[in-house]
C-alpha cells in the first residue's frame, strides 16, 4: 500500500506540471489582458502608463519561458504568487474559499449517494417495476439538467414560494444556506450514480456465484448483503470517486448562481479578469483535490474487494 | 353623533399625518441590504488599488475623497474641505479642509493625509489607477518617475489648511472624487492586511469580509455628518446573476437590485415592484467607435458614417431589444452634461437619404467592414445582428468579429479593429470626455477612433485655456456638435441605469456617474424591513 501512495505521489508531479504548463500557454495565446479586463465594462478607463507599470508590477513584461520558470521554482516551494487583482498571496485567497468549497462538494456528493445509490439498488432489485420506471425517469432527467436552470427553480420553489430556505448566499455557513447549492451540485452525479448503481447490481445479480450463493440455499437478503452489495460498489466507488474529484471544477456555475464563496466563483472571475496567477492556483488546487480522491478510492478498493492489489 | 364622526375624522387625520411624517423622516437603525452585481467576487478593499465599479460599492461605504458627487444638484461638492479658494490663473487652489473628519481608527484626518495618500498613488513601482488623476497636481510626475520623493504642487500650510497647484486650468473636482484617490491614513494602509481590513474615512467601519459573499460595514458613530448615517449596519451582498438577484429582490431578502432590460419590463409592469424602480440617464454612451486611421478607407468618408448612422433604426432596436432601458443618444456627451446641446435632434432613420450619401461618396453599391462586438445583451451581438439586416439594406456588408468583453480595450488601445461596438464613460468631465477626440490625444489614451479635425481641436483648445465656466461649457457644445456632425462613431444610446429597491428602502440616490455609488449615509430603512 506504501509503495501505491509513492507512485501516486510522485505521478502527482508531471500532472501538475503539464497543469501549469498548459494554463501558462493559454493564457499566453488568449487575448488581453488584466490591465485591459480592467476597462471591459466602459466604466473606467486605464491610463496607459499605468498599464504599463502594472506590468512590469506584475513581472508581465518578461519573456514567457522566464515566467514559466520563475513560477514553477516559486510553486516547488508552496508559493503560488500574488493575484494581480487584490495584490494578495495565491495560498490565501484559496484559503478563504477552500473550506466553503469543501462543505459544498462534500454535501452535494452526500445528496448523491444517498439518493442516488438507494434509487439505483431497488431499481435493480425489481427491473421493470414502477419503482424502476421512475427512478430511471428521474435519472436521465437529472442528467440532463441544466445546473443553472435547476438551481433557480429550487430556488423559486424552496425559496421564493414556500419560503423554506434562504434563496441565495452563505450566511453564517450554517445548513440552511447550503442545501439548495447542494442538491442543484449533486443532482448531476445523483443522476449517474442511480444509473451505475442499477447497472452494476443487475450485472453482480446474474452472475454465478449469486447463482451458487441461492443454490446452497442463502437467503436473499444474505444474498444481496454479502454479494451482491460488495461486488456492485467496486463500480460505483469508481464513479464516486470520479464526480467527486470532478465537483470541484463543476461547481462555477453553482456557486456563482448562489453567491457561494467557493474555488470555482472565484476562479471564473479570475479568469474574466485574466488574473493568471489566481486562475492557476485555483486550477491547481482542483487537480490536487481531484489526484487526492481518486487516490483514497484506489485504497478504498482494496478494502471493498481484497482481491484487488496493486503491484 | 356628529360630534362623534367629527372626532374619528380628526383622529384618523392626525393619525394619518404622522404615519406620512414616520414615512419621511430618516429612522436611525436597521440594516441596508445592497447588491454588487458586477462580479462573483470584490477585487481589493484598498480603494487606490482598483478601479472597478464593483469594488467602489463598498468604498463609497468605508472611503472617503475631497470631493464627492452630488446628485441632488447634479454638480461635484466638496467632501473633505469645508471651503476653496482658486487662485487667478486658476492653477492654485487652497483647500480648507474639514477638522472633525476621523479615521475609522480614531485619528483625525489632517493635510498630511492628503499627501501621503496622494504620493501613494504617485509610487511609479505600482500601478495604482489613481494616478492618472493625481498626474494633474504639479510635480507628481516626478514622483511617479522616481526623481522626486514629495509631489512639489502638494504644501501643507498647517494641519487643515492644503494648498495645491494644478498643471492645467480644469476643475480638480472631477479628479478627485474617483474612489481611486480615497484619502487612507498612513499607519493602516501600510500594514499589510490592510486590503483585507481596511480603515478610511467613510461614514461606515469595516466589520466583515467574506471573500465571493459579502462585506458588511458597521455605522461609525465618528462620522464627521452629524446624525449620519442612519443605519446601524450595511451589508454588501455579492450576486453576480441577474435571475438569482430577481428571485431573492422579490423574495425580500435584498433590499436593493440592478435590472437588466428584460426584468426592466417585468418590473414596470408589476403594480408593486413599479413603485421601487429608480432610473437615471448614466453617463455611458453606447456606440460603434469607427476606427479612422487604421480601418477601411470608406469609413473615413464622413458621409459613409453619416449613411450608417441614417441607415440604423435605432429607435427600434432600443424599443425591442433594449427593452426601452436607455436613451437615444443624440451627441457624445449625455443629457447630464452642461455642454449638452437640448435642440440637436438624432440621426432619423432614412435608408434613401443612407444611400444617397453612399452614392455620393462614391459607393452607389455599398462597401463591407469588421465590427467587433463582445456578447453583451445591451450593446453587444443581439444589437448586430438587428443592425446587419438594416445595414444590408443600403447595401453595406456587415462582418461580425466575437471576442470576450476583457479585451475590446485592448484591441481599441492597438486600433485593431475597423468598427467596435461598445459602452464608453462619457461624463461628468466633459472636457476629459471630449480630449478622447482630440487629434493630440494618442489612440492608446483613448483617441480610439483616431478622430483629427482641426476646428474640434480649436474649441478644445480655447475651453481648456478659459477660466470662465459657461464660456467653456459654450465651447465644449460647439465640439460636441461637430463630433455629431462628423460622426465618428454610430450613437446609439445612453445607458438607462435603474435600480430597484423595497419600499422600506429610503434616501437612495439617482446617481448618473454609477448607479450602484450610493453615499450609504444618506439612506435609511423604515421598520417594514424584514432585515435585523
Amino acid at each position: 500500500m506504501l509503495s501505491v501512495l509513492t507512485r501516486r505521489l510522485l505521478n502527482v508531479v508531471p500532472t501538475l506540471l503539464s497543469v501549469i504548463a498548459l494554463v501558462f500557454l493559454l493564457f499566453s495565446v488568449l487575448p488581453g489582458s488584466f490591465m485591459s479586463s480592467m476597462g471591459e465594462d466602459g466604466r473606467t478607463t486605464i491610463d496607459p502608463a499605468v498599464m504599463e507599470r502594472m506590468k512590469k508590477e506584475m513581472g508581465l513584461d518578461d519573456p514567457l519561458p522566464t515566467r514559466f520558470a520563475k513560477y514553477v521554482a516559486s510553486v516547488a516551494v508552496g508559493d503560488f504568487g500574488k493575484s494581480f487583482r487584490t495584490r494578495e498571496p495565491v495560498t490565501k485567497l484559496i484559503g478563504q474559499r477552500i473550506w466553503p468549497s469543501l462543505k459544498l462538494v462534500f454535501a452535494a456528493m452526500a445528496f448523491a449517494i444517498a439518493i442516488g445509490v438507494t434509487l439505483g439498488f431497488f431499481a435493480a432489485l425489481k427491473p421493470g417495476s414502477p419503482v424502476d420506471t421512475i427512478s430511471m425517469v428521474g435519472a436521465i432527467s437529472g442528467l440532463s439538467l441544466s445546473q443553472f436552470w435547476f438551481g433557480l427553480m429550487l430556488m423559486y420553489l424552496f425559496a421564493l414560494k414556500l419560503k423554506w430556505l434562504p434563496s441565495f448566499g452563505y450566511g453564517d455557513g450554517g445548513l440552511s444556506h447550503l442545501i439548495l447549492p447542494a442538491v442543484a451540485l449533486g443532482v448531476g452525479p445523483m443522476a449517474l450514480l442511480a444509473r451505475t448503481t442499477r447497472a452494476a447490481v443487475l450485472d453482480v445479480l446474474n452472475a454465478d456465484f449469486v447463482r451458487t450463493a441461492r443454490s446452497k440455499g442463502m437467503s436473499e437478503r444474505l444474498v444481496v448483503k454479502w454479494h451482491v452489495l460488495r461486488n456492485a460498489l467496486v463500480l460505483v466507488i469508481t464513479i464516486v470517486g470520479l464526480q467527486f474529484g470532478s465537483l470541484m471544477g463543476q461547481a462555477v456555475v453553482v456557486e456563482k448562481l448562489f453567491a457561494w464563496p467557493g474555488v470555482g466563483s472565484l476562479m471564473v472571475d479570475s479568469v474574466f479578469q485574466r488574473d493568471i496567477p489566481a486562475v492557476q492556483g485555483c486550477i491547481l488546487m482542483i487537480v490536487l483535490f481531484f489526484l487526492a480522491i481518486n487516490t483514497l478510492v484506489d485504497i478504498a478498493y482494496s478494502v471493498i474487494d481484497p482481491r484487488i492489489r496493486y503491484r | 353623533m356628529r360630534k362623534w364622526v367629527l372626532l374619528a375624522a380628526t383622529a384618523l387625520a392626525v393619525f394619518g399625518a404622522v404615519s406620512a411624517n414616520a414615512q419621511d423622516t430618516p429612522r436611525r437603525g436597521g440594516t441596508i441590504r445592497m447588491t454588487a452585481p458586477y462580479a462573483a467576487s470584490f477585487g481589493s478593499l484598498d480603494p487606490q488599488a482598483t478601479p472597478r465599479a464593483q469594488d467602489d460599492i463598498v468604498g463609497k461605504a468605508l472611503h472617503r475623497t475631497l470631493y464627492n458627487w452630488d446628485t441632488a444638484n447634479s454638480k461635484l461638492a466638496l467632501e473633505l474641505a469645508t471651503s476653496v479658494s482658486v487662485s487667478p490663473d486658476g492653477l492654485v487652489y487652497t483647500y480648507k479642509l474639514r477638522d472633525d473628519a476621523y479615521f475609522h481608527n480614531g485619528r483625525k484626518m489632517t493635510a498630511d493625509d492628503i499627501i501621503w495618500s496622494f504620493t501613494r498613488i504617485m509610487d511609479g513601482s505600482k500601478g495604482y489607477p489613481g494616478a492618472r488623476y493625481v498626474r494633474l497636481i504639479k510635480g507628481a510626475i516626478d514622483v511617479e518617475k522616481g526623481t522626486a520623493k514629495e509631489i512639489s504642487g502638494l504644501k501643507k500650510i498647517d494641519d487643515y489648511t492644503l494648498e495645491m497647484t494644478i498643471t492645467d486650468r480644469v476643475e480638480p473636482g472631477y479628479y478627485f472624487f474617483s474612489g481611486t484617490t480615497a484619502i487612507l491614513p498612513k499607519e493602516e494602509a501600510e500594514k499589510p492586511d490592510f486590503a483585507s481590513h481596511p480603515v478610511g474615512l467613510g461614514p461606515f467601519k469595516f466589520k466583515e469580509h467574506i471573500p465571493g459573499s459579502r462585506v458588511v460595514v458597521e455605522r461609525f458613530d465618528k462620522f464627521y455628518k452629524t446624525g449620519k448615517p442612519y443605519a446601524d449596519t450595511l451589508q454588501v451582498l455579492i450576486m453576480a446573476d441577474a435571475a438569482a438577484r430577481d428571485i431573492a429582490f422579490r423574495n425580500k431578502e435584498i433590499d436593493t437590485s440592478i435590472l437588466g432590460p428584460a426584468q426592466y419590463v417585468a418590473y414596470k409592469a408589476d403594480p408593486e415592484l413599479s413603485k421601487g424602480v429608480l432610473e437615471v440617464a448614466e453617463m455611458f454612451t453606447r456606440s460603434i467607435q469607427f476606427n479612422l486611421t487604421n480601418g477601411t478607407k470608406e469609413l473615413k468618408d464622413k458621409r459613409v458614417r453619416q449613411a450608417i448612422n441614417y441607415a440604423i433604426d435605432s429607435d427600434l432596436i432600443i424599443k425591442r431589444l433594449v427593452k426601452d432601458k436607455a436613451y437615444r443618444a443624440t451627441s457624445w456627451l449625455p443629457p447630464s452634461s452642461a455642454s449638452f446641446d437640448k435642440t440637436i435632434k438624432p440621426y432619423s432613420y432614412d435608408p434613401e437619404k443612407a444611400r444617397k450619401l453612399l452614392a455620393e461618396a462614391g459607393l452607389p453599391n455599398g462597401f463591407e467592414f469588421e465590427l467587433t462586438t463582445s456578447q453583451n445583451e445591451s450593446w453587444g451581438m443581439p444589437i448586430v445582428e438587428a443592425i446587419i439586416p438594416m445595414l444590408a439594406k443600403v447595401g453595406i456588408k456587415l462582418k461580425p468579429k466575437l471576442v470576450e468583453a476583457t479585451v475590446l480595450t485592448e484591441i481599441l488601445m492597438k486600433g485593431e479593429h475597423q468598427g467596435l461596438i461598445a459602452s464608453s464613460l462619457t461624463g461628468p468631465d466633459s472636457l476629459a470626455t471630449l480630449r478622447c477626440f482630440y487629434s493630440k490625444t494618442p489612440r492608446t489614451a483613448c483617441n480610439y477612433t483616431g478622430f483629427n479635425n482641426a476646428d474640434f481641436d480649436k474649441l478644445l483648445d480655447d475651453a481648456s485655456q478659459t477660466g470662465d465656466m459657461a464660456k467653456r461649457d459654450d465651447l465644449l457644445k460647439k465640439a460636441n456638435n461637430i463630433l455629431f456632425d462628423e460622426a465618428p462613431v454610430w450613437f446609439f444610446n445612453y445607458n438607462k441605469a435603474v435600480l430597484a429597491h423595497q419600499p422600506w428602502v429610503h434616501g437612495l440616490q439617482a446617481n448618473p456617474t454609477e448607479i450602484t455609488h450610493q453615499y450609504p449615509e444618506n439612506i435609511w430603512v423604515d421598520a417594514t424591513s424584514p432585515a435585523k
